[in-house]
């Protein structure tokens, strides 16, 4: 097979608090929600009201800017809220769900025989779409567009992060359904990126119609934009999607059933969780029912919604994110600490060899959102680099994104990184600067710029 | 320490907008961060973040100069009993307590100037305090020539945290090393005060002579002297204590070993770049060898390529100066070039111009002013091999 990509600049972050690969039982959620700020760039346009009644496929709200991308409702019930925020923008679309779930029907079909226009259809009418995202820029594919390749990243790397191997576990027909779904969509090839040393499943390793790719490292060896880089950097005009194994399996059952059906498994980790395992859900599904027996409750918590580098804060009733496999619960840390900067560090984790715990190299750590000192200009260099697995100047791309040189960002590489690609330099940075949101807002200018 | 927690978070309003002393509460918070951590929370990125900060930084810095400052103090009470030919009776304790009296009030001096300037410009621009300062204000005693005049050195001070760092918009913006920029000021303002032969040695008795083997060296070059006489009567025969130490120089430079203590720390926290340290060492050797190889005098001819890097500021300035991240080559490929010229330039200066017998200073802000010039083509490759891929592929 093909050879195996080494990943040696990065950072694996060892925690307290990885799932266990048992399924543990929760009650099922009452309300789900999809949440229009989970998609970056995205204008949305309601179609729903409160109290619509839904059935699971039915679309909530669709982009401004491509009317045909549907999100639509991931169970049957009834609209019961619509939360908006600051200048009416849509926050969230909270569905009640009904005890019986009814499915909008759509087409059952083999996808070795429809043709690419035929899947693109079925994909968008049943909000399939939204899973499908391209780089560059890390937003939902253009329809219009047909990619050079697919690429879809078997494992993740992040801290905490959910075995991908076990999500799909029993699914091998709907995966391989997808898969063949998604390989009409390109010309080019669809990339099945795996753990050289950890992916076992057969579900990856025997999948078909795909190029199976090896990497191994540290974080962000996951990452599929790391992986895009060392396969087929992305280039001016290029563009590639990409989709995750999860999602793919949504897409088989489509096809395979004639439903949306985005019944999912996902890991709640962290060292604020007292038994850490895998629970059956449905994306969108508020957490509360899952974390209720289960926080530990002596410390202010934060929930995350993802892992710790890239996720999104929600509360202890918030929802599940479109795009997230893994609930993390971490502690606030929202306190002072006495001479913090001064003291040996033992439990405190740092790449640097400036805290006394790199005596302890195989420690887990239970890591608090504290920022651990204040905001201040730009002071250290090399940190960036040690971190980011590609032929990128990391400093000097941020650089640029700061006084929005358009042309410098392109030179620099702005098609090949993601925010979550540079999570790992935001974490190490010495001056505490906001990068992932660096990205995105270059991310953004580059968009309405190139438009 | 709940009291003193509680006590701050009383007094704060007070420094707070519409507070009584709100005009001070740039320095409040300086000081609450110095005692407490802040509880600011991450929101939105990554919301863990590694246990580094600047303070953690620059404390390391500062750690990583205690071995040199204590050589120091050593030193300058060794060279000053030395000098008055009373060494043999005197006791290790007794030369430590001379040294340290010398050197404390210079660093004390350093400290309150910089540390006041940055305090006021905080206040009036409504800034943080930076921590930049902490390491700039180790740094520049140890770079003083012990006989230096209190008022001058706070004149430098002055001149460096003003002009060398604070109009360019404070610690992370500056184009030069602020502590060499006090060095330099201090050079050509009072030069009799930081060169000849009296400045080196505290108190020393007149018939001493007090010069640095540098300025043994550069006599070298007076062909009328002859060269074998200079380097057989001064420290230039004996090397090893110039690696250890023992010889009139700047308060910090002198010792290699302490100075090598140090670069071991810096490196091995990896808060110092070991690229541009061994880099400047191998463009030091380099230059070095060629004056070996080429010759032409004494000074070119007689002192080996090594001898460069134990002498003068040479190896202060390779691991503590050329290191400062922020006037430094920020490129990865960019800092090895940087390095190498700073080493390179820095003999040749010094073996060439008799004038500037130190010449590391020199070389090392002529490279802090051309490093975003040398980062500017190591990010030009970058930006040529990515356009390169698009032709390839179209």
């Amino acid at each position: 097979m093909s050879e195996v990509k080494k990943i040696k600049k990065g950072l694996d972050i060892k925690l307290i608090g990885k799932a266990e690969k048992v399924l543990e039982k929760a009650d099922r959620s009452e309300t789900f929600a999809i949440k229009p700020t989970d998609f970056p760039g995205l204008t949305p346009k309601l179609k729903v009201k409160v109290d619509t009644e839904v059935k699971a496929g039915s679309a909530l709200f669709f982009d401004k800017y491509h009317p045909e991308v549907n999100f639509t409702s991931p169970v049957s019930g009834k609209i019961v809220a619509v939360n908006r925020g600051e200048r009416r923008k849509i926050l969230e679309v909270i569905i009640q769900a009904d005890n019986e779930l009814q499915y909008e029907e759509f087409k059952k079909a083999n996808p070795t025989n429809l043709s690419r226009d035929e899947v693109k259809e079925e994909l968008l009418k049943a909000g399939l779409w939204a899973f499908l995202r391209q780089r560059p820029y890390d937003v939902i594919a253009n329809p219009a567009d047909t990619p050079k390749a697919i690429h879809i990243s078997a494992f993740d790397s992040a801290p905490l992060a959910a075995d991908f191997d076990y999500l799909v576990e029993g699914e091998a027909k709907a995966f391989q359904m997808g898969l063949d779904a998604l390989a009409k969509l390109t010309d080019g090839n669809v990339h099945l990126n795996i753990d050289a040393k950890k992916t076992q499943s057969k579900i990856f390793t025997e999948a078909k119609n795909v190029v199976i790719n090896k990497f191994a490292g540290v974080h962000p060896a996951g990452n599929v934009g790391v992986q895009i880089h060392k396969l087929d950097p992305i280039n001016k005009g290029d563009v590639v999607w990409v989709i995750r194994p999860q999602e793919i399996l949504f897409i088989g059952r489509l096809f395979q059933k004639g439903i949306y059906d985005v019944s999912c498994k996902i890991a709640l980790t962290g060292s604020e969780v007292k038994n850490p395992a895998y629970y059956n859900t449905i994306l969108g599904a508020s957490v509360r029912n899952m974390l209720k027996a289960q926080l530990k409750d002596d410390d202010k918590i934060r929930v995350i919604s993802g892992n710790v580098l890239t996720g999104t804060q929600i509360s202890e009733d918030g929802f599940l994110g479109f795009y997230d496999s893994q609930i993390t619960v971490i502690p606030e840390g929202d306190e002072y600490e006495f001479l913090g900067w001064a003291l040996p560090g033992l439990k405190k984790f740092s790449m640097s060899k400036t805290f006394f715990s790199w005596l302890t190299p195989n420690r887990e750590y239970r890591l608090d959102a504290n920022l651990h000192g204040e905001h201040r200009a730009f002071v250290m260099t090399g940190e960036y680099d040690k971190v980011l697995p590609m032929d990128v100047l990391p400093l000097q791309l941020i650089k640029s994104i700061m006084v929005e040189d358009i042309d410098q960002m392109e030179q620099l590489g702005i098609y090949e990184v993601a925010p979550e690609d540079l999570a790992l330099c935001e974490f190490v940075c010495t001056s505490k600067i906001n990068v992932q949101d660096l990205v995105r807002q270059g991310i953004d200018l580059m968009i309405k710029e190139m438009s | 320490m709940k009291a003193l927690r509680k006590f701050l978070d009383k007094k704060k309003p007070l420094f707070q907008k519409g507070g009584k002393l709100a005009k001070l509460q740039s320095s409040f918070e300086a000081f609450e961060a110095f005692l407490y951590v802040p509880n600011i929370t991450s929101h939105g990125g990554t919301h863990i973040k590694d246990a580094i900060d600047l303070k953690r930084t620059m404390s390391v810095v500062v750690l990583a100069l205690i071995p040199a400052l204590m050589f120091g103090i050593y030193n300058t009470g060794y060279q000053h009993f030395l000098s008055l030919g009373q060494l043999a009776n005197t006791e290790f304790l007794d030369i430590c307590i001379y040294g340290l009296i010398e050197i404390l009030p210079i660093i004390v001096v350093s400290y309150v100037v910089g540390l006041g300037i940055e305090f006021a410009v905080a206040q009036m621009r409504g800034h943080q305090v930076n921590e930049g300062f902490l390491v700039s204000g180790m740094l520049i005693p140890l770079i003083m020539p012990v006989g230096a005049p209190l008022w001058m050195v706070a004149v430098s001070t002055a001149f460096a945290v003003i002009i060398g760092k604070e109009v360019f918009g404070g610690t992370g913006m500056n184009i030069w090393n602020p502590a060499l920029i006090a060095r330099a000021f201090f050079f050509f303002a009072y030069p009799s005060k930081m060169s000849g032969d009296v400045v080196w040695i505290a108190d020393k008795a007149d018939s001493f002579s007090g010069a640095t083997p540098l300025a043994h060296a550069a006599s070298l070059v007076d062909a009328t002297k002859p060269a074998a006489d200079i380097i057989y009567n001064t420290h230039l025969s004996n090397t090893w204590d110039m690696f250890v130490g023992l010889i009139p120089g700047s308060i910090g430079e002198t010792s290699t070993i302490a100075i090598l203590i140090g670069a071991v720390i810096l490196i091995a926290s990896g808060i110092g770049s070991w690229k541009i340290m061994a880099s400047v060492f191998v463009g030091g050797y380099t230059m070095g060898a060629i004056f070996n190889l080429v010759g032409g005098n004494a000074y070119m001819e007689l002192i080996p390529a090594w001898q460069h890097l134990i002498m003068g500021g040479f190896a202060f300035g390779a691991v503590f100066m050329a290191t400062d991240p922020v006037s430094a080559a920020q490129t990865a490929r960019g800092k090895i070039i940087y390095g190498f010229l700073i080493g390179f330039l820095a003999v040749l200066i010094r073996v060439m111009n008799a004038g500037f017998p130190e010449a590391m200073m020199l070389a090392i802000l002529l490279m802090n002013t051309f490093a975003p010039l040398i980062d500017h083509y190591v990010i030009q490759g970058n930006i040529k091999k990515r356009l390169k891929r698009v032709k390839v592929n179209a």
